[in-house]
């Protein structure tokens, strides 16, 4: 498939009027400004490979999509597809709620360009993979959406394309039928099918493609192997993401003789980090101020889930580093040599509790919120990692690289 | 071919789709015709004294039935337009998220269109026969008629349609043009009733000639001179060509118009 300096222009209408009388008044349509929502993109995605493309909202990946299904008309360049393209653009589009599943099977599939024979030998497949055989005769419109979405995707998934286009709709219904297409989706790869992925899921993109490009404002950035843009990709969002750590507002307790001012998260070289990733050497740092000396105090903290599971809770006094006595400001330090956090967003704790860890000098619940970002360490699954390595008939490979 | 296939889907869509949950169902497509046949004949014939011409050389003289030839080629001109025109807007999900040729909504509207008035006619046609008012030999002739018709709509159709998804207004537009358009067809009333000094710039109107090309072979139950049936062909291939042109051009930008 080739993309050829395509560029895609919309307007933007300040006094948008659908009515033939107000433009007659003003001699014109309205008042335009030109958005180029993309500016001469040229790729080449050779067959039988797996694409992603990443970018932020508004970068023009979606557009770039509609660009090569032909449902928008590029205003320069050209995109060659060789072979039958479908696009998961957005499930079940065309379905007609009175209609029944079968019909709207029917329908569909000739919309994606299925004659009726292949239909019809497609069928049963059709209706096995979206797991409807009870509901195939009753109207769509009492399906619910869980349904609908499966037999959208079905539908478009079994019209057996040489180029498939997803636009965002890996993730639908229940975990089973998850599965179930991802187990297609590697079919299709295995198959030697192309497939054009566009996502914002950055571990989807370096498990399952072979080749990237990142779009940036209708330009395209970068084109390489999937993790290296993938890698690049997150280095620019870390410049501009928001500040990670603000305080939100948790509840504070505690008898106040000495408190936790403030929390920080530095990278392995001290300097600060805005979002930590996944896998990487990393610093709590907590600063304190003790009006009053105070016996053994013990510095904890804890990390929870947004959802509120609490996750861990390492304090000072687990590894014996209670001092005697402590007056004065200053900070506390925990060093990760590895975050084992998974990608995500959590909450963090800061606590100074006497040395029974019973009365409280000050309790800051929740204060702090930060982002992890996937980073070297590729799990995926739950919320952290046991950072181990795996052994036996197995390739070796680097240790920090588990999962 | 696929997109034949398509073509067939759409339609068949849109046919199973029009009664749909209505106790009477397909029922409607012929109340609908014979409710304004029978207020039109209220109105027009009993109160009004319209009398209907006298077939030539069927002799018959009937208004209900004068009435009908023109009333459902008339029914389904704005049928199949207004159809058209909202099938663009109620499918623009379809039309944004993926790609087909676009003109098949417009051609399934007209087809489905279509196929109601050939049902229409089939059970006039009927009527006719059973009248005794009939030449089989004029069956073809009529269907030739009823395929020029639509051919004449479907440009029409896409035409408006595309200026419709542009401009909103065409629809509203279309409304009240179309009921100058019913007053300028001979539906309620004979041509001989237009005063002859207007009679060639009536003529003008395409709806005339279709109207008058069915009541021929219904009505009076003779031929349509060769020079109406090509001027209803020529007429027909000219709008086609004419609403295409515009729709293709129109088509490009359908998806972020809508």
């Amino acid at each position: 498939m080739v993309v050829d300096g395509v560029s895609k222009r919309f307007r933007l209408y300040h006094e948008r009027n659908q009515s033939l009388k107000a433009t007659v008044m003003r001699k014109r349509r309205s008042v335009v400004e030109e958005f180029w929502a993309l500016r001469d993109v040229s790729l080449e995605i050779p067959a039988g490979i797996t694409f992603g493309l990443v970018g932020e909202n508004g970068s023009g990946k979606s557009t770039l999509m509609k660009c090569i299904t032909k449902i928008l008309r590029p205003d320069a360049g050209s995109v060659t597809v060789n072979g039958k393209a479908s696009a998961l653009l957005e499930l079940g589009a065309g379905f007609h709620p009175e209609l029944s599943g079968r019909e709207n099977i029917f329908l569909n599939g000739s919309i994606l360009g299925l004659s009726r024979k292949e239909l019809d030998r497609r069928l049963d497949d059709i209706v096995d993979f979206a797991g409807l055989h009870q509901f195939i005769d009753q109207p769509v419109k009492n399906y619910s959406s869980g349904m609908y979405v499966r037999l959208g995707f079905s539908v478009a998934i079994n019209v057996d394309p040489d180029v498939l286009l997803v636009d965002e709709v890996l993730a639908v219904g229940d975990e089973i039928f998850q599965r179930r297409c991802q187990e297609k989706f590697i079919d299709l790869k295995d198959a030697g099918k192309t497939i054009v992925l566009v996502t914002h899921d950055l571990a989807a993109v370096t498990n399952l493609c072979d080749e990237a490009a990142c779009l940036e404002n209708g330009r395209l950035k970068v084109v390489d192997s999937a993790r290296r843009v993938v890698d690049q990709y997150m280095n620019s969002m870390q410049d501009e993401g928001p500040a990670v750590e603000h305080e939100s507002n948790g509840d504070r307790w505690g008898s106040g003789e000495g408190r936790i001012e403030h929390a920080e998260l530095l990278g392995a070289d001290g300097a600060p980090v805005t979002r930590p990733r996944s896998g990487q050497a990393l610093t709590f740092r907590f600063h304190y101020q003790l009006d009053q000396p105070i016996d053994r105090p013990v510095f904890g903290m804890a990390v929870h889930t947004l959802d509120g599971t609490y996750l861990t809770g390492p304090n000072t006094r687990y590894t014996d580093c209670v001092p005697d006595r402590l007056e004065g400001r200053g900070h506390v330090d925990l060093h990760l040599d590895r975050l084992l956090l998974l990608p995500g967003t959590y909450d963090l704790t800061a606590v100074i509790y006497d040395y029974s860890c019973v009365h409280p000098y000050d309790h800051r619940h929740r204060a702090f919120r930060f982002n992890v970002d996937p980073g070297e360490l590729r799990e995926t699954h739950g919320m952290v990692s046991l950072g181990g390595h795996w052994s036996g008939p197995l390739p070796t490979r680097p240790r920090h690289q588990s999962g | 071919m696929s997109s034949r296939q398509l073509m067939v889907n759409l339609t068949l869509r849109e046919l199973r789709t029009k009664y749909k949950r209505t106790a009477l169902g397909w029922a409607w497509s012929l109340l609908n015709p014979l409710a304004i046949m029978v207020i039109f004949t209220l109105v027009f014939r009993v109160f009004l004294k319209i009398e209907p011409p006298t077939g030539s050389p069927s002799g018959l003289k009937n208004f209900p039935l004068f009435l009908l030839c023109g009333l459902l080629p008339w029914t389904f001109l704005v049928n199949a337009t207004n159809g058209s025109i909202n099938s663009l807007v109620t499918n623009a999900n379809l039309i944004k998220k993926s790609y087909f040729p676009r003109d098949l909504l417009v051609a399934s509207q007209v087809v489905a269109w279509l196929i109601s008035l050939a049902i229409e006619m089939s059970l006039l046609t009927l009527v006719f026969l059973i009248m005794g008012n009939f030449n089989l030999l004029y069956l073809p002739v009529v269907v030739l008629v009823m395929l020029a018709l639509a051919v004449f709509l479907a440009g029409l159709s896409l035409a408006l349609s595309a200026a419709n998804v542009y401009f909103r207004d065409v629809q509203h537009f279309v409304g009240i043009l179309f009921q100058i358009w019913f007053y300028l067809t001979p539906v309620l009333y004979p041509v001989s009733e237009v005063p002859d000094r207007a009679r060639s710039l009536y003529g003008l109107n395409p709806m005339v000639g279709f109207v008058e090309a069915f009541r021929d072979c219904l009505y009076h139950v003779r031929l349509p001179s060769f020079a109406r049936l090509g001027s209803l062909l020529l007429v027909s291939v000219f709008s086609f060509v004419v609403g295409l042109w515009v729709f293709n051009r129109m088509e490009g930008r359908l998806a972020e118009e809508l």
